[in-house]
């Protein structure tokens, strides 16, 4: 019996713990069969899922872009046809733009990215603010061609605007140069901008092909149309925003009146005005350009929303704020600019992003005025011979374009909040 | 407030250019180009094809009056436009020409104001039925369910149709043509109703055409044609006539390709009056003497506008039935060239 010992004299190897507490089957028992009710969803997703991959990954895989109709295409694969992207991809993206000038839209939106950059990242050379400035005139004669004098005479507007307000002060008071700045410009771009234009273009031509606007179409269109009404709207709407909280009583009734009536119309409303109604108020034979139209009505829509947006932010702000600016003896326009936008846009960015991505995706709206943008363009698509019969290629993949877009504007978003939080909530 | 200057000067540019506003053929004369409003996208009536160039047998028509008045068939340029837009664009002015697969109605040629030139094509309404189905008459539809169009005239005779024939049916209502096609292959109709001319286009992209049948009835008169605007009497002469003279080519076995040699003079005078060999009707509209003959040479004869866009050769494969010449036991008829 001596040798027998009940004293272990070696450890006990380390076990693993049970199979059922360790890895994908703990994680999934905890998160997916947790109970019966999440054990019977769980299951139910799961069919669901398999149900809908049984039918897109076959049709995703046995595809084809090699075929010239939907004919062709089914002979050749099961799945689905994105021959018509590859024959229509330029017609998509670009319109009935001609193709030998392909190289003026695709400089316009590097230069754009160009230009956004200082505005989103403030990582960069502050001069480039210059270019981002002068970006929007640039892409006009980019993009519609024609003299360059055009855009030149009016930025000579803004500059007359921005000279009034640095010069005339001095010479008659704050309020008169304010005003003088505003109608100024409207009355040399009304009457005098267009004919200096051409006088210059007479002495020195500088002009590139003129394309109309009838020859936009695609998500060109759509960009151009997304990224004018966003980038006008946020001043307009700061505008607007300002002038509704002003104690100027004139002003105040403009701009409630404004927001208010733009607000309580649809926007498909306004654009049958744009491309219907317009045309019986002006004088018969007058060729208002529908697209210039279509941008103006997108705008002023945007704007007003954008104006009720950011008067949400302002009202947010502590009355102490507002206070503590006239403490420090800045004038109006100091204030704003210095103590109070800042914090009033920083605390509406969610929704001003989401109203921009919003305006983005407004612009297929377009399509029932007839303009051929992505939704109508599928549409006259579909008019071929050989494409008739195909829906979900084209919609399918307008929707991933459509969302690559707005899911980049949402990331951008949320960096811009990550990046200005100060902590005080 | 950038753009708004933008839009300003351009606004005046517009306005300069535009303020002249004589007859409308002179306006086409002077722009050099034919503004002409066409569908957004119908199979074979108008769509662009990849490189931008319209196509199809309304567009066909605008080319020929393209080539009519201005002597070259690519002088168009064309308004895509909705059900919506169409009546506005001409009206105002935007467009000199509507080609647009259009019915012609009273309330749209006397209220609206318009003035239809003459009928291009001869639609109706019909009826799409499964084979498996096993319905050869329309009359035979009692209790079906239907996917119809809705806010269209095909709505109002559907129901008229059935009343009429004291049947039943369920609606099942549908926005566009595409939806519709969804909806019918799914089963969630028995029935597809919609013109003709649109059902044998939409059972053309089924994968397999032959298991679906087009009903012998049609229950509705849809006859399509070109418009102008009301109080311009020589620019409706001038579409109905180029419209006359594609007819009249037909009737008289005038094609693109023997036209050439036709212009030299035949022994028939009506050919020489049409080609301009005899007489002078293009001085009559104001046009060139050659005017028939470059309408002619844009894409042919009426027949060879039907038959290359919408005929039996294309994919749409329709038949000529109505629209065939008058000779032929069609409705497609032309007054006299003299």
């Amino acid at each position: 019996m001596a040798d027998l010992s009940y004293v272990r004299t070696q450890m006990v190897p380390q076990q693993d713990p049970p199979i059922t507490e360790t890895g994908a089957i703990k994680w999934a028992r905890e998160n997916l069969f947790s109970g019966v009710t999440n054990s019977v969803l769980t299951l139910l997703a799961l069919y669901f899922l398999y149900q809908v991959l049984h039918e897109v990954i076959p049709w995703l895989f046995f595809s084809t872009w090699n075929a010239n109709s939907l004919a062709e295409c089914r002979e050749i694969a099961e799945g689905g046809c994105w021959a018509v992207i590859r024959e229509r991809w330029p017609q998509l993206v670009f319109g009935f733009y001609p193709s030998e000038y392909y190289w003026r839209p695709v400089l316009t939106f590097v230069l754009m990215l160009v230009a956004l950059a200082p505005v989103l990242f403030n990582g960069l050379p502050r001069r480039m603010v210059w270019f981002s400035a002068l970006f929007p005139f640039l892409a006009f004669w980019l993009l519609w061609g024609g003299s360059l004098w055009l855009p030149v005479a009016v930025i000579a507007g803004f500059a007359l605007a921005a000279m009034s307000v640095i010069y005339l002060p001095a010479l008659t008071g704050t309020l008169l140069a304010t005003i003088v700045a505003f109608i100024a410009p409207v009355l040399w771009w009304l009457f005098l901008a267009a004919p200096v234009a051409s006088i210059l273009q007479a002495i020195l031509p500088l002009a590139i092909e003129p394309i109309e606007s009838a020859k936009f179409g695609g998500f060109m269109l759509s960009v151009t149309i997304g990224i004018t009404g966003i980038s006008l709207s946020l001043p307009i709407g700061i505008l607007l925003a300002l002038g509704r909280q002003s104690n100027l009583i004139a002003v105040k009734a403009i701009c409630v009146g404004f927001i208010e009536f733009i607000r309580g119309v649809p926007l498909i409303t306004l654009l049958f005005v744009a491309s219907t109604l317009l045309n019986y108020f002006l004088p018969p034979g007058t060729t208002f350009d529908i697209i210039l139209r279509v941008m103006i009505m997108v705008t002023l829509f945007s704007s007003a929303y954008m104006a009720e947006v950011i008067r949400g932010g302002l009202s947010a702000l502590p009355k102490g704020q507002y206070e503590a600016a006239d403490a420090l003896g800045l004038d109006y326009w100091k204030s704003m600019r210095l103590i109070i936008m800042p914090q009033a846009l920083k605390i509406t960015i969610p929704s001003i992003v989401s109203l921009f991505i919003g305006l983005f995706k407004d612009t297929t709206l377009v399509s029932i005025i007839g303009l051929l943008d992505p939704i109508g363009l599928s549409n006259a698509i579909r008019a071929d011979q050989d494409w008739n019969g195909i829906v979900w290629e084209l919609y399918g993949f307008i929707a991933l374009m459509f969302w690559i877009f707005c899911f980049s504007m949402s990331r951008y978003s949320m960096y811009l909040e990550r990046k200005l939080q100060t902590g005080h909530r | 407030m950038k753009k708004s200057a933008l839009i300003g000067a351009l606004t005046l540019t517009g306005l300069a250019a535009g303020m002249a506003s004589a007859g409308t053929v002179d306006d086409v004369k002077a722009k050099g180009f034919l503004q002409c409003g066409v569908t957004t996208g119908l199979v074979g009536f108008a769509a662009p094809d990849a490189n931008g160039n319209w196509e199809g047998f309304d567009v066909g028509f605008c080319r020929a009056v393209a080539a009519a008045v201005l002597g070259d068939p690519q002088a168009v340029k064309f308004t895509p436009t909705t059900g919506k837009t169409r009546f506005t664009a001409l009206a105002s002015g935007e467009i000199d020409l509507l080609a647009r697969n259009t019915t012609w109605t009273f309330s749209r040629d006397v209220d609206l104001k318009f003035t239809f030139v003459g009928v291009n094509y001869y639609d109706g309404q019909g009826f799409m039925v499964p084979k498996e189905l096993g319905v050869s008459s329309a009359k035979e539809l009692d209790g079906a369910t239907v996917c119809i169009q809705t806010g269209t005239t095909t709505e109002l005779n559907l129901a008229d149709y059935f009343r009429a024939n004291n049947m039943n049916y369920e609606p099942v209502p549908i926005e566009t043509n595409a939806e519709a096609q969804q909806q019918y292959l799914a089963g969630a109709c028995d029935v597809y109703t919609t013109d003709a001319s649109g059902l044998a286009a939409t059972r053309a992209t089924f994968e397999n055409p032959s298991a679906h049948i087009l009903l012998p009835e049609i229950i509705s008169k849809e006859p399509l044609g070109p418009l102008v605007r009301h109080g311009d009497d020589q620019w409706a002469d001038i579409a109905r006539w180029t419209l006359n003279a594609l007819i009249t080519a037909e009737e008289l076995g005038v094609t693109k390709a023997n036209l050439e040699e036709m212009a030299k003079g035949t022994n028939n005078p009506e050919i020489n009056r049409l080609l301009g060999t005899e007489g002078d009707l293009g001085g009559m509209l104001g046009l060139g003497k050659d005017w028939a003959k470059n309408a002619i040479a844009a894409g042919g004869n009426y027949g060879e506008i039907f038959n290359s866009n919408i005929g039996e050769a294309t994919t749409i494969a329709l038949a000529r039935g109505l629209n065939a010449q008058w000779k032929d036991g069609g409705l497609i008829y032309s007054p006299p060239f003299r």
